[in-house]
């Protein structure tokens, strides 16, 4: 997706937010009045109501849509995809504003500790995770420019000089086939020839966003599927959970009934997790004691939001590290046992990537796509040092479409994945 | 996914005919394809700089020895020079101070701090008999402490009850006062995740370090991390000062690098490693298995645990006792298949071996893939039982029968059945003379049984056996013996180090040592 407002957007994205007082003034009250019993004693131990056996779900459901379908009238949060322009800074932060403290863990603890949540109460949260992310994206674009400007300060583009390009691309993790590629491109026509620093940071963004344009593809529920079922895959620590709480909240306050289903049977207290993620947005959770099997979990789960007739469920399943055989047959199992229920789902299965993970992105990539038939990806812990550049080479390789991408921990730090936005910060360009 | 570096440097060695020393200009080739290799394998790039100097400086001018290629001699140098920078002596954790030692956790979200945190407990109670108390001071992600109180329970492991709304810094002073009143060895705090341009959370991690003066500071790192390792290592240990760390995921495929790039600019020790879901999963740090594998050349180790755990234990104690007696049907023709399937078949066998990266190709070119497994396998499940368990029973028309059944021709049953006289009449022999072979064998598989060994068998009747199975197309490529020999052999495995020319095997002694 192109942006056609250059400057202005990206300005309006990196330079720092803009309050957006209406829902701020909102949304405090909608969650809470969608759950207060839950809110108060949340903390990591589920809510209450939220919290429970599989068996009480069917009411809970009932309860819970009702809750969703409050919320949403009040603020409608724009779909990413749709509504592409007043992207995610506006709406989300008031929705995490009041919810975050009472669940995360309660904790008047530390607030300089909790950056993100904290700061919500004022018009700041927007501001702080906007902050974070061009931090976070800076960091290596700032390596990567800082590398290209001590380059290219006006230099010749020759075989010592595009080498040097080739290994500020790799620091950035996009690996050797890749950078190779682009400095390859990036030479035609312009060997030899005189190159100013800003100019190459230019181009290197038109090279990087030209591979991931094709794949900066928006997420979209499809309302004929009733549910749209979503499947969250990915390798430990990725950021599954997390992710699927986000798009819950989204997914909830633009109007949408959701189902979520505790599928990871494994970790320990990681259905508990996904219920405090649950109670953020007033989502109710299926949840199965740790342990039992995730295919019959899944079952269920899709079951239940069809005879519901919710827009959608979401599935969260055990992290898994591709090579295991064994577990990657246990995710095969899920999707065929969901088919068993709806033979078009699961409609979107997404892997969730961690920034920070090098080349063995790829062979995620590779075989989750063989197991569960990936259908696109989200990219996760941006705010931090990682650059994530593999995506430039897994968009290279797989042209799976990138979805969102994850820039901190609060409910709203999920971002549509904008190509140009990412290109540019990488290359070091901030307007 | 990535050519190995033995199979790269062979092919820039391979045009070398002469002996003797290491030209710089042959040397200076390979550090290319060094650089690559170890660049795949996610070294951060400054470190890949400085190693590669060592390494030229080292190679240049070192004497190739009779046997070996210069390319292997240069995987030999880059391999021992990855060792002494990863840290040849194991250095544990050390508790040398008075109780309650605090431990302090730090790492990025998601790198696997709170399973850490359960192993290393579980492991000093276990070995070292230590009274250890764990707090999670993770007040941020939901269900964190949560995490950590069921680990706990699993694991016997007594955990500071939960207060909310305490801070990260009041819940470290409560557990050292509880460890401190209840008379613990040991305090092991897991913190929570943190990216390192997080100023709060950092400042919070470094309160928590001044107010409980951990004697260690372990960080916790992905094994899977890319170039930004040099920045997660950076961050922490400049503001809080580690003094190990601790590499999990080792169990996946990921190339390893990170541990050179943290070990290099940190200078800390690599304490631990974590290679599984599992609570015992934990194991010390093998800088042999790491180098092997950022080098690209396989791991036999993982290929040999792999095969340990995969093979149900009880099964394999059931075979070896059959096979003791020399007893082998097709039933366990079958249980061997399907063994093989298990480990990941032909393909994720191949993918650990050092040097097989290529042949992977070759096999696949050859149709050699994994479904002949499974035919293998569904030729012997359209037989009767009877007719399994005494295959002299198997006349044409059952044959015939067999084939239908199975969705193969006629070829193919008497190709298993061949395949099966051999492997009976090798277990029959092997049954004699059991002893030795068999006492290995069942150390190697934690008290089961084994299958027959590669090393032992002889060479000529594996090609032989491997035609029979009909690889005959693609083994013209293969080196003799090897992976002919492969899915007969597969319980053999154990006697891979026996096995003829590996190629580009650094250095000999590399056993299949079993921890």
């Amino acid at each position: 997706m192109a942006d056609p407002k250059k400057p202005g957007f990206f300005r309006s994205l990196f330079g720092g937010g803009k309050p957006d007082p209406t829902p701020a003034e909102d949304t405090p009250d909608a969650p809470a009045e969608a759950r207060p019993a839950e809110t108060a004693p949340a903390g990591p131990a589920p809510a209450g109501p939220v919290a429970g056996e599989p068996l009480e779900v069917p009411e809970r459901v009932v309860d819970a849509r009702r809750a969703a379908e409050a919320p949403p009238t009040r603020l409608p949060l724009p779909i990413y995809g749709d509504a592409p322009e007043p992207p995610p800074p506006e709406p989300v932060p008031p929705v995490i504003a009041p919810p975050a403290p009472p669940p995360v863990a309660a904790l008047p603890a530390a607030p300089a500790s909790q950056p993100a949540p904290v700061p919500a109460a004022e018009a700041g949260p927007k501001r702080s995770w906007l902050q974070r992310l061009k931090e976070g994206l800076g960091r290596s674009s700032n390596a990567i420019g800082g590398g290209i400007k001590a380059i290219f300060t006006k230099r010749k583009l020759d075989d010592e000089t595009l080498e040097e390009l080739e290994n500020v691309l790799i620091q950035a993790d996009l690996g050797v086939k890749t950078a190779l590629a682009i400095t390859e491109r990036l030479a035609e026509g312009r060997y030899g020839k005189d190159v100013g620093g800003e100019e190459v940071k230019a181009i290197l963004a038109d090279e990087v966003e030209k591979v991931l344009r094709p794949v900066a593809e928006p997420f979209r529920l499809k309302p004929e599927h009733r549910p749209h079922v979503v499947l969250v895959v990915g390798v430990n620590g990725s950021g599954k959970t997390t992710t699927l709480g986000k798009l819950a909240a989204k997914f909830t306050a633009e109007g949408k009934s959701v189902l979520l289903a505790a599928g990871d049977t494994f970790r320990a207290a990681a259905v508990d997790q996904l219920k405090v993620w649950g109670a953020r947005s007033g989502v109710p959770v299926l949840t199965r004691p740790t342990g039992s099997d995730a295919a019959g979990l899944a079952f269920d789960a899709v079951t239940e939001a069809r005879a519901k007739a919710l827009d959608v469920v979401m599935i969260d399943t055990a992290g898994r590290l591709q090579n295991k055989a064994e577990l990657m047959n246990e995710l095969e199992k899920v999707v065929r046992v969901i088919r068993k229920v709806d033979p078009s789902a699961p409609h979107d299965v997404l892997l969730v990537l961690d920034a920070t993970t090098g080349q063995n992105a790829l062979g995620q990539v590779e075989v989750f796509q063989r197991s569960a038939g990936v259908s696109g990806l989200v990219m996760t812990k941006l705010d931090g040092t990682a650059r994530g550049g593999i995506l430039v080479a897994i968009a290279e390789k797989y042209g799976l479409p990138v979805h969102f991408i994850g820039v901190g921990e609060g409910i709203d730090d999920l971002e549509p994945f904008k190509a140009r936005d990412f290109a540019r910060a990488i290359a070091g360009l901030e307007s | 996914m990535f050519e190995s570096l033995s199979d790269r440097l062979s092919g820039i060695f391979d045009k070398l005919t002469r002996r003797g020393a290491l030209s710089e200009a042959d040397v200076s080739e390979a550090m290319r394809e060094v650089r690559r290799a170890l660049l795949e394998a996610d070294v951060a790039l400054d470190v890949v700089k400085s190693f590669t100097d060592r390494v030229k400086a080292r190679a240049v001018g070192a004497e190739v020895v009779k046997s070996i290629t210069p390319g292997q001699m240069v995987v030999k140098i880059v391999h021992d020079e990855l060792i002494a920078t990863l840290g040849s002596e194991a250095k544990p954790i050390d508790l040398q101070a008075a109780a309650p030692v605090p431990i302090l956790m730090v790492g990025l979200q998601g790198s696997g701090k709170t399973t850490t945190t359960a192993k290393i407990a579980r492991r000093l109670k276990e070995r070292e008999r230590r009274k250890v108390l764990m707090a999670s001071l993770d007040t941020r992600r939901p269900a964190a402490m949560e995490q950590l109180k069921v680990l706990g329970e699993q694991n016997g492991i007594d955990t500071l009850p939960i207060v909310m709304s305490q801070s990260a810094v009041e819940i470290a002073r409560r557990a050292m006062t509880a460890a401190r009143l209840g008379g613990y060895d040991v305090v092991i705090l897991d913190t929570a995740g943190r990216v390192t341009v997080d100023e709060g959370l950092m400042d919070e991690a470094a309160e928590v370090k001044r107010v409980t003066e951990p004697h260690e500071v372990l960080l916790v790192a992905d094994a899977l991390t890319g170039q930004d390792a040099v920045n997660t290592a950076r961050a922490f240990d400049g503001r809080l000062g580690i003094t190990g760390i601790v590499l999990t995921r080792v169990d996946g495929d990921g190339r390893g690098g990170a541990a050179l790039s943290m070990r290099a600019v940190t200078g800390k020790p690599i304490k631990l490693m974590g290679v599984g879901e599992k609570a015992d999963a934990l194991e010390d740090f093998h800088p042999s298995r790491v180098a092997d594998r950022i080098l690209g050349m396989g791991d036999i180790v993982a290929l040999v645990e792999k095969a340990a755990a995969g093979i149900d234990a009880e099964k394999a104690a059931k075979m070896a006792a059959r096979m003791g007696k020399g007893e082998f049907d097709l039933d366990d023709l079958a249980e061997q298949l399907k063994q093989m399937q298990k480990l990941g078949g032909m393909g994720g066998i191949m993918g650990l071996m050092p040097g097989m990266g290529k042949m992977k190709g070759q096999m696949a070119a050859a149709g050699l893939d994994d479904r002949f497994l499974k035919r293998q396998i569904a030729v012997i499940q359209s037989m009767t039982k009877k007719e399994r368990a005494k295959p002299a029973l198997l006349d044409a028309k059952r044959r015939r029968r067999i084939a239908a059944g199975s969705g193969t021709d006629v070829a193919d049953v008497n190709k298993v059945l061949k395949l099966h006289r051999q492997m009976a009449d090798m277990m029959k022999a092997m049954g004699k003379k059991k002893g030795g072979m068999m006492g290995a064998l069942g150390s190697m598989f934690g008290g089961g049984g084994g299958m027959p060994d590669l090393s032992r068998m002889d060479p000529a009747a594996l090609e032989k056996m491997a035609k029979d199975m009909g690889m005959g197309g693609g083994a013209g490529g293969m080196p003799p013996g090897l992976p002919p020999g492969l899915p007969p052999g597969l319980g053999g495995l154990p006697g891979l180090p026996g096995m003829p020319r590996m190629p580009g095997l650094p250095g000999a002694g590399k056993g299949p040592k079993k921890k």
